[in-house]
């Protein structure tokens, strides 16, 4: 215990792997006393960068990555609000490209229209419907167009809302979203909904078969399908101070968690850093298209 | 991928002939790949025509034309199982759903007899089983479509719900048959939709939990079916015929043995009672050995903590409903007669009043020298615990008997009306919300959430800076109840009879459990488990983890507070006047 209490300090040791050794995380409360604590920043607002690659062995982008950031504060209150979508989009031709992209739009447009608008704008209504309900029905527009715009088409869609100190994630596919501390830990606040991550958590085959599937990119959940599907929506604090990290599995199947934890951490600027994690996985093969956005909250 | 089509069978031109006809779009690009398409198809037809079952729509044609080919076959009147269950929206009856599944194996016994090589249905599930309008069920859709679905390349979506774990090795196999069937009876008789959970994952959400009026041995053929392995499952179509109709047998003839609790109820015993003269409807407090209790008799009496032995009272001229709070050697409680009280602890005298503009039946809670509580005259106050003068107060529009809840630099309150309004220690209002009825519960703030129930049905989470909602939950019925969380969880109790768990990041239902009354305690968490008390005086006490029942026990009138335990002493007042202290 003691040990890894000091281990929570010393960032840069390198964290040993250590298989089948079963720990039990720290309770809050304890984490909470360990933390570093925080600059308040007035009016709080974040940091941000992205990147994206077409990669080394495809010939199109069918990913598809949104920005949005704001900033209201006077004499009474102040607010920031942030929007990141990452969508990896799939099914061959053209679709996915398609598929991802109508996705975005579509999600964006709907959360601007319900949250951002009625939140920032004169009228000052407070909207009605719970910040889940917003993300949820913006997940089933996001569906609905890319049922028309790419029929046959399919995409991931993980997104982050940050509204005030809170987090709203939206999350469908394999995509994933990551807490990430300066102590670090890396969070991997999204299930991915692949069925090799599946018979991984059952027990059915271990890492390396999971790596070498036939399977491999059969995701059980994903925007595009006929059948009916719920996405996960959840809603937790801001990791302050840390960091946000939303990308496709062009980045976290080809870049150690270790490797993306340290050109986070060595770089000043979120832009600075996705530079270098999209030439990471290039450089790792390439083979597939690279989104990553990063949210830093100092 | 296509569509099916009502249509009129025109050689038949004096009667009207419905007949249904499934077209399927052959869409892979590659010429070849296309031609072996239409071959298999044509293959595959020519087979179904040959199948004379009464489960089985009789197929009258098929043909193809450029990129479309079609089948053609009976028309069913009636519904598919998809229908029925959401019209339902509930668990189907199990007499009704073991009559299908009878059926059902009985189709699939006769396709996987088939000779020379039995046929794999490979797309079991309720929206492919129609009810005819005797009742019957049908098997619609059979795999013949598949092979009108291209193959991509790289990521792609496969559909999950209700195919075994082996059919992402390819192996379409009868025993595969029936864990669809396994996992179509599982839905219907729990209405869970497989879909929208991980794959694989029936062992978490086992049948009786979910729907308690299904058989042990209905539930245990459904889990037979949907083992990991399918060697632990029915071999044949047959096998888990003859186990339905023994399930059917027995249900039906045999009276049906009750499910026995864990513990038999009042095998737990008081360590002691006290007797007031009126109600207890208050929570009890605690501090250095002795316990605090307001009473309808208008008192408030100190007692010991470990044998319940009187130490002194104190008379108010009101009923006290709200739970006590010790600071600096003085006990503080409201009274209906419009004051708060200050005594000291150690003589039971008083130290010094404030006079409210109504009853007080919040509770007060203390921070920054200064005690906060609402009152009936809708005021939320905030007296200052030296000079003993009001600091300052907030209108918050109706009577105010949530208790509030006080952060670092915050104040919340409910009200009767259903505002909720969260307020700085300079008095000033920083945000309000409006539910649709009153809120009654009193707040809790965690990780920059606010978490409450309101008599309107639902359970709130706010965002404790702003007010927007995060998520709400819909209950049964209204709530005076209010939460407690522990790690990820969040638990409260509702007038629908349930106390509930939910997780607290994405509001999804953990556990509930059905008490025999309304839950108008509020539950409290102690080593691992909940106790909560309800309005028939039961005092349950749960698992956390999975809300199954430990032990309960039951008082003579009903409770409306939430237990307190200390050193592992459980001190619960009922409304039949008696304070108990139960080992927890």
């Amino acid at each position: 215990m003691l040990n890894s209490i000091k281990s929570f300090f010393n960032k840069n040791q390198k964290r040993p792997k250590v298989i089948n050794v079963e720990t039990a995380p720290l309770p809050e409360d304890q984490l909470r006393a360990l933390t570093r604590e925080s600059v308040q920043l007035t009016p709080p607002h974040f940091l941000v960068g992205c990147g994206q690659s077409v990669g080394r062995q495809r010939e199109h982008n069918e990913d598809s990555l949104f920005w949005f950031n704001t900033t209201f504060a006077n004499d009474y209150n102040d607010l920031s609000m942030g929007l990141f979508i990452v969508a990896d989009g799939m099914g061959g031709h053209q679709y996915g490209e398609v598929a991802s992209s109508a996705a975005t739009k579509a999600l964006s447009e709907h959360i601007l229209k319900k949250l951002f608008l009625p939140v920032f704008g004169l009228s000052q209504d407070a909207p009605s419907d719970s910040l889940h309900e917003i993300m949820e029905n913006g997940i089933k527009y996001a569906q609905n167009a890319v049922l028309t715009k790419a029929p046959g088409g399919g995409t991931t869609l993980t997104s982050a809302l940050i509204l005030g100190e809170q987090v709203t994630i939206g999350h469908v596919g394999d995509s994933r979203l990551y807490y990430i501390y300066p102590d670090g830990r890396m969070d991997v606040m999204t299930n991915d909904h692949s069925l090799v991550k599946r018979l991984l958590d059952l027990g059915q085959i271990n890492e390396e078969e999971a790596k070498n599937h036939p399977n491999k990119n059969v995701l059980y959940r994903a925007l595009g399908q006929s059948e009916p599907f719920r996405p996960d929506i959840q809603t937790t604090p801001i990791p302050r101070p840390g960091y946000i990290m939303i990308c496709s599995d062009g980045l976290w199947g080809l870049v150690s968690d270790e490797e993306i934890f340290r050109i986070i951490t060595s770089n000043e600027t979120p832009s600075l850093a996705c530079g270098q994690l999209v030439d990471a996985a290039n450089e790792a093969g390439g083979p597939d298209n690279i989104s990553v956005v990063l949210v830093k909250f100092i | 991928m296509g569509s099916v089509y009502r249509a009129r069978d025109l050689h038949f031109p004096n009667v009207i002939k419905l007949v249904a006809v499934k077209e399927m779009i052959n869409n892979a690009p590659d010429p070849l790949v296309r031609q072996t398409i239409v071959t298999n198809f044509e293959r595959e037809a020519n087979i179904l025509v040959t199948l004379n079952h009464t489960s089985i729509p009789q197929i009258y044609d098929f043909f193809s034309r450029d990129d479309r080919s079609y089948l053609v076959l009976e028309f069913i009147q009636g519904k598919d199982l998809e229908t029925i269950l959401s019209e339902a929206n509930a668990p189907l009856q199990e007499e009704r759903v073991i009559a299908w599944a009878i059926e059902l194996c009985d189709v699939l016994s006769f396709l996987h007899a088939h000779k020379p090589e039995p046929i794999i249905f490979r797309d079991m599930k309720p929206s492919n089983v129609m009810i005819n309008q005797q009742g019957r069920s049908i098997l619609v859709d059979f795999g013949i479509a598949k092979n009108f679905k291209t193959g991509q390349k790289g990521t792609m979506i496969g559909t999950e719900g209700y195919s075994p774990p082996e059919q992402y090795r390819g192996e379409a196999t009868p025993v595969a048959d029936l864990y669809a069937l396994g996992a179509t009876l599982h839905h219907l008789l729990t209405n869970k939709d497989p879909r929208l959970e991980a794959p694989f994952s029936f062992s978490e959400r086992p049948i009786r939990s979910i729907n308690p009026r299904i058989s042990f041995e209905l539930e245990a053929v459904v889990n037979t079916t949907l083992q990991y392995d399918p060697a632990d499952r029915f071999q044949s179509a047959n096998d888990m015929k003859d186990a339905l109709l023994s399930v059917a047998k027995k249900t039906g003839a045999l009276s049906r043995i009750s499910a026995s609790p864990l513990i038999k109820d009042q095998t737990v015993k008081p360590v002691w009672t006290f007797k007031c003269e009126d109600e207890i409807r208050g929570t009890v407090a605690y501090e250095n050995g002795k316990v605090y209790c307001g009473c309808y008799d208008n008192n408030l009496y100190a007692l010991d903590g470990a044998t319940g032995e009187f130490q002194w009272k104190f008379a108010t001229n009101g009923g006290l409903v709200c739970k006590p709070i010790i600071n600096d050697g003085l006990v503080f409680v409201g009274s209906e007669d419009k004051n708060l009280y200050a005594v000291s602890v150690r003589t039971g005298k008083q130290a010094w009043t404030f006079n409210a503009d109504g009853p007080i039946r919040s509770s007060p809670r203390i921070a920054e020298q200064h005690i906060f509580f609402g009152s009936d005259d809708g005021y939320l106050y905030a007296v200052n615990l030296l000079s003993n003068r009001m600091t300052w107060r907030v209108d918050g529009g109706s009577p105010i008997r949530s208790s509030p809840f006080i952060t670092k630099e915050l104040a919340y309150s409910g009200s009767e009306f259903g505002d909720f309004f969260c307020v700085d220690f300079r008095g000033q209002i920083k945000w309000r919300f409006k539910a649709k009825r009153a809120i009654t519960s009193s707040p809790l703030v965690e990780d920059g959430i606010v978490y409450f129930a309101s008599l309107d049905s639902t359970f709130y989470a706010l965002d404790a800076k702003s007010g927007w909602i995060v998520w709400r939950f819909r209950m049964g019925k209204g709530s005076v109840s209010s939460p407690v969380k522990s790690e990820n969880q969040i638990l409260f109790g509702s007038a629908d009879n349930y106390i509930y768990c939910l997780e607290t990041v994405n509001s999804k239902e953990i556990w509930k459990f059905k008490t025999d009354h309304q839950v108008s305690g509020s539950p409290t968490i102690y080593n691992n488990a909940v106790y909560c008390g309800t309005a028939d005086g039961t005092i349950y006490c749960l698992e956390l983890k999975t809300g199954q029942m430990r032990w309960k026990f039951e008082t003579g009138g009903l409770i409306t507070s939430s237990p307190l335990i200390v050193n592992n002493l459980l001190y619960i007042g009922s409304s039949d006047h008696i304070l108990y202290a139960l080992y927890a």
